[in-house]
């Protein structure tokens, strides 16, 4: 219901033609599908990665070169971003996945720095500077995300989808596995199960996902640059998914929503806006144990 | 009487109970587990057969555990092989092993606290179809799956639990918050689920009262003959009771092993082990 | 490559590797006594850095300010453990990385507030400001041999805390089983105040000592952070050992990464080898031992 009434307001916003908020709701709903994509794995699997900023860059970085080879379209842009995205995720999860708690937390964050490193040593791309879009990615029939309410229509549907996909996930055998690997690996192995290859596809699913994310991020801020990927963007990602409360669905968005809230707030106020976030940030561990979403539902569920 | 002796007198001596004839389902032969210096599996070798019930004692310490653990794969042997169905599986995983029908309960049962009993079971027969790369179909409504997890739960007479919330609806309660009996049962209903071949029980009994502990009996009774089981358990009078077989293992080493009648009168399990109880 | 040229890079990377010990050891000893991993720790670092700087600027007598940035940062060691680490210790590692990322956050914040966005810079002191001949032809900063020096004894001094003191000894009880502290009748709460103001104390004599080095400015302790992140990981969480030998490594393969393979593999790609190298070699470890060299924690 929650949920409900925010889409409703997100919906009417973009027609008051105020470009501000018309990006502010681009902006959270961007920022919606990337925390939803990691609460897939912190939330429901366990997984608690420090590097999930890489795919959301990858997203950045394919809508931001694609155009540059001409390409524009949204259904050749986002296709690809995902793909490489989910390569990345196979590639570097094989790995990480082998590890567990403390060592998955630092590897992952490992892996993102290596992307990160390489989005700093493309010279060609402006290296540490980044690089302005050379053109919007486009929808079918030419409409342009550069038009604020094209991108905020278009990525509160995509969030929309994410959140419906991100459901049935969850719900089906796949996520009945998933949840019980996170609940009590020992027992799934002795019921004949190997969690492994599970938490490798959803590794993959929820870093396809980021890059979705990250392709509207690009279109937001007409810029690519490593620093959409570096690890205070995979530390702000964690903060949504537990902001909001984590193996919800609601949740990450809802803490999505209330961090790019907070984020613009604080910022208006003040210059020092960081140092306010971090406090929030803390005392957020330290106080408030169940998360938005939970102080909302009453308490008592999670 | 030494071990070799009781082995071959128990064909003659078991008499409401011979299937000594059939293939064993498991056969475990003179293994050895060191942790440095300590030898905590020593030469053991002991057999299992289709619907028998064996049962292991030994006082605390014994290697009990261990050798479970080096049957399902959990730890990996030294020396020795571990056969079951005829297929040498001791360089197989836990998952590898399970799916040819090797099914474990735990001493402190391992549950997913999160999710309901209902299922808890489901999972297990999820991994029975291994329809785990499902990614659309509804787990909560798919009714194979809910028919395959209630008779899993019913066999072991776990009922639907409910919680009210605070807001007074009932919802399934999540298996992590059960009372610890029927944590016991579900640990035992996951073992059966995925309709396993043989079960290994790592005292079923522990922790659990008087009421509890008789219904876990019969329980264990009603299942007898069904699957293999090798039960582990300190309740020697439970263990009397149950078994068709029973091996005695003290410091890592098989002491004796044969029919009940014969346990009962050895005298080195009398000392070594009984002793302590009679 | 001239053979005075590698000797010159061994040097400068076996003082990376030093320092990036004294991060290491701190974030290894963190999470072997109290179970927690603290993304803070660079901000210690940057503390450090940002102190000296400060002090140099009231205080001539270089000991005297070099004394007073570490009083200073073990005040702000104190404060943070009391006020925020204490109740993390309990926390799950979800909790611990937010509410230290948070932390960090706000502390690389607040030393602009203070100090402003612009870099600030540490003269060494006079009397470290030569060079030393390593060979005829080739002379080598004293300062940088001095940083070497100091945080070889300060690991040394460490060695002998731990190996050879009461406190030592609980310490590293602790570390490697961390129920054990308490059955020790030992003052739990004043033995993790202990390590931790230490584990600070080590991160922030790096940062002293850094600061004439590189540019004192916010959030100049998280690069170092995140290889120290690496450097335990690839040694293996808890080891004091497995911090050694991999900060060494990864000192040296670092730094000599850095003149190798842009010779090798050409400016572009070599460049991001170079600087991705120490994280290219932590997968590789734990594809091969997923819990690092020398560890054995199931962390």
């Amino acid at each position: 219901m929650l949920l409900g009434l925010l889409l409703a307001v997100a919906l009417i916003v973009p027609l008051l033609g105020q470009p501000y908020y018309t990006r502010l709701v681009a902006r959270m709903a961007i920022f919606g599908i990337a925390a939803l994509s990691l609460d897939l794995l912190v939330g429901y699997a366990g997984l608690v990665s420090f590097g999930h900023a890489a795919f959301f860059g990858i997203g950045v970085y394919c809508a931001g070169l694609l155009p540059m080879m001409g390409v524009q379209q949204v259904w050749v842009i986002v296709p690809v971003a995902m793909l490489v995205a989910a390569l990345y995720g196979a590639l570097s999860g094989l790995i990480s996945l082998r590890a567990s708690g403390l060592y998955f937390i630092f590897i992952t964050l490992a892996f993102a720095e290596i992307v990160f490193y390489i989005a700093q040593g493309l010279r060609m791309l402006g290296g540490d500077d980044g690089f302005r879009l050379p053109a919007p990615t486009l929808l079918p029939g030419g409409a342009s995300l550069a038009n604020p309410v094209v991108l905020a229509y278009t990525m509160l549907a995509a969030l929309v989808l994410a959140v419906w996909v991100a459901r049935r996930l969850s719900e089906s055998h796949f996520g009945q596995v998933v949840v019980a690997a996170r609940d009590n690996e020992t027992r799934l192995r002795a019921m004949g199960l190997s969690p492994y290859p599970y938490r490798l596809a959803l590794y993959m699913i929820a870093s396809a996902l980021c890059a979705l994310a990250g392709v509207g991020f690009a279109n937001l801020v007409e810029y690519a640059s490593p620093a959409s990927m570096s690890w205070v963007v995979s530390g702000e990602f964690l903060f949504m998914v537990i902001l909001g409360s984590a193996a919800t669905i609601v949740g990450p968005v809802l803490g999505a929503v209330v961090f790019v809230g907070l984020e613009q707030l604080l910022s208006a106020v003040t210059e020092h806006w960081l140092f306010w976030l971090g406090i929030v940030l803390v005392l957020r561990v330290l106080l408030l144990r169940q998360g938005i979403h939970g102080l909302l539902a009453g308490g008592g569920q999670r | 009487m030494s071990m070799q002796a009781l082995d071959q007198s128990e064909a003659v001596q078991t008499g409401a109970y011979d299937r000594s004839g059939e293939a064993p389902l498991l056969e475990v032969r003179n293994l050895v587990k060191r942790f440095g210096a300590l030898v905590v599996t020593d030469q053991v070798s002991l057999s299992v057969r289709p619907g028998e019930l064996h049962a292991l004692i030994g006082p605390n310490g014994a290697g009990k555990s261990c050798l479970i653990g080096q049957i399902t794969g959990e730890l990996r042997p030294d020396a020795g092989e571990v056969h079951f169905r005829g297929e040498r599986v001791d360089a197989l995983a836990v998952p590898e092993r399970a799916r040819r029908g090797l099914a474990r309960a735990y001493q402190v049962p391992r549950l997913f606290g999160s999710l309901t009993p209902e299922a808890n079971a489901a999972v297990a027969e999820i991994s029975r179809q291994r329809s785990g790369f499902r990614f659309w179909r509804r787990a909560s409504t798919d009714r194979a799956l809910a028919i395959a997890a209630r008779a899993a739960l019913d066999r072991v007479g776990l009922g639907r639990v409910d919680a009210p919330d605070p807001a007074g609806r009932h919802h399934p309660r999540p298996a992590g918050l059960l009372a610890h009996g029927d944590k016991r049962l579900l640990e035992l209903a996951m073992g059966f689920a995925s309709e396993p071949a043989m079960l290994l029980l790592d005292e079923p009994l522990a922790g659990l009262g008087p009421a509890d502990s008789a219904a876990m009996v019969s329980l264990l009774r009603s299942l007898k003959g069904r699957y293999g089981i090798l039960l582990v358990e300190h309740d020697v009078e439970a263990v009397f009771a149950l078994a068709d077989r029973i091996s005695v293992l003290v410091g890592g080493r098989l002491i004796a092993s044969g029919p009940a009648a014969l346990i009962r009168t050895d005298p080195r399990v009398r000392t070594a082990y009984l002793g302590e109880d009679a | 490559m001239t053979a005075g040229l590698v000797l010159e890079q061994a040097f400068n990377g076996l003082q990376f590797g030093m320092v990036l010990f004294l991060m290491a050891v701190g974030v290894t000893l963190a999470f072997g006594v109290m179970n927690l991993i603290n993304l803070a720790h660079g901000s210690m670092l940057m503390l450090g850095a940002y102190f000296i700087a400060a002090a140099a600027q009231k205080i001539t007598a270089y000991p005297l300010a070099f004394v007073a940035a570490l009083m200073l940062t073990a005040v702000a060691a104190v404060l943070l453990e009391v006020v925020v680490m204490r109740p993390l210790y309990r926390m799950g590692h979800l909790d611990q990385v937010l509410a230290t990322f948070g932390v960090s956050i706000a502390v690389n914040e607040a030393v602009i507030m203070v100090w402003g966005r612009e870099a600030m810079f540490v003269a060494p002191p006079d009397w470290l400001d030569g060079t030393v001949a390593l060979t005829e032809t080739i002379s080598y900063p004293l300062y940088r041999l001095a940083i070497t020096a100091v945080a070889a004894l300060a690991g040394l001094a460490l060695w002998l805390l731990l190996a050879r003191t009461r406190l030592g000894m609980r310490i590293r009880a602790g570390a490697e089983n961390g129920d054990i502290v308490g059955a020790l009748g030992v003052n739990v709460r004043l033995l993790f105040i202990g390590v931790f103001v230490i584990s600070s104390l080590l991160a922030a004599l790096g940062g002293v000592m850094l600061g004439p080095l590189i540019a004192v400015q916010s959030g100049m302790g998280d690069p170092l952070l995140i290889l120290a992140l690496a450097v335990v990981v690839i040694g293996g969480v808890g080891s004091l050992k497995g911090a050694l030998v991999a900060s060494l490594a990864v000192g040296l393969i670092d730094t000599f990464g850095r003149m190798i393979w842009p010779q090798w593999l050409g400016d572009v790609v070599g460049n991001i080898v170079a600087n991705a190298s120490v994280y290219i070699l932590m997968a590789l470890v734990i594809a091969v031992r997923p819990s690092g060299l020398y560890g054995n924690h199931a962390a």
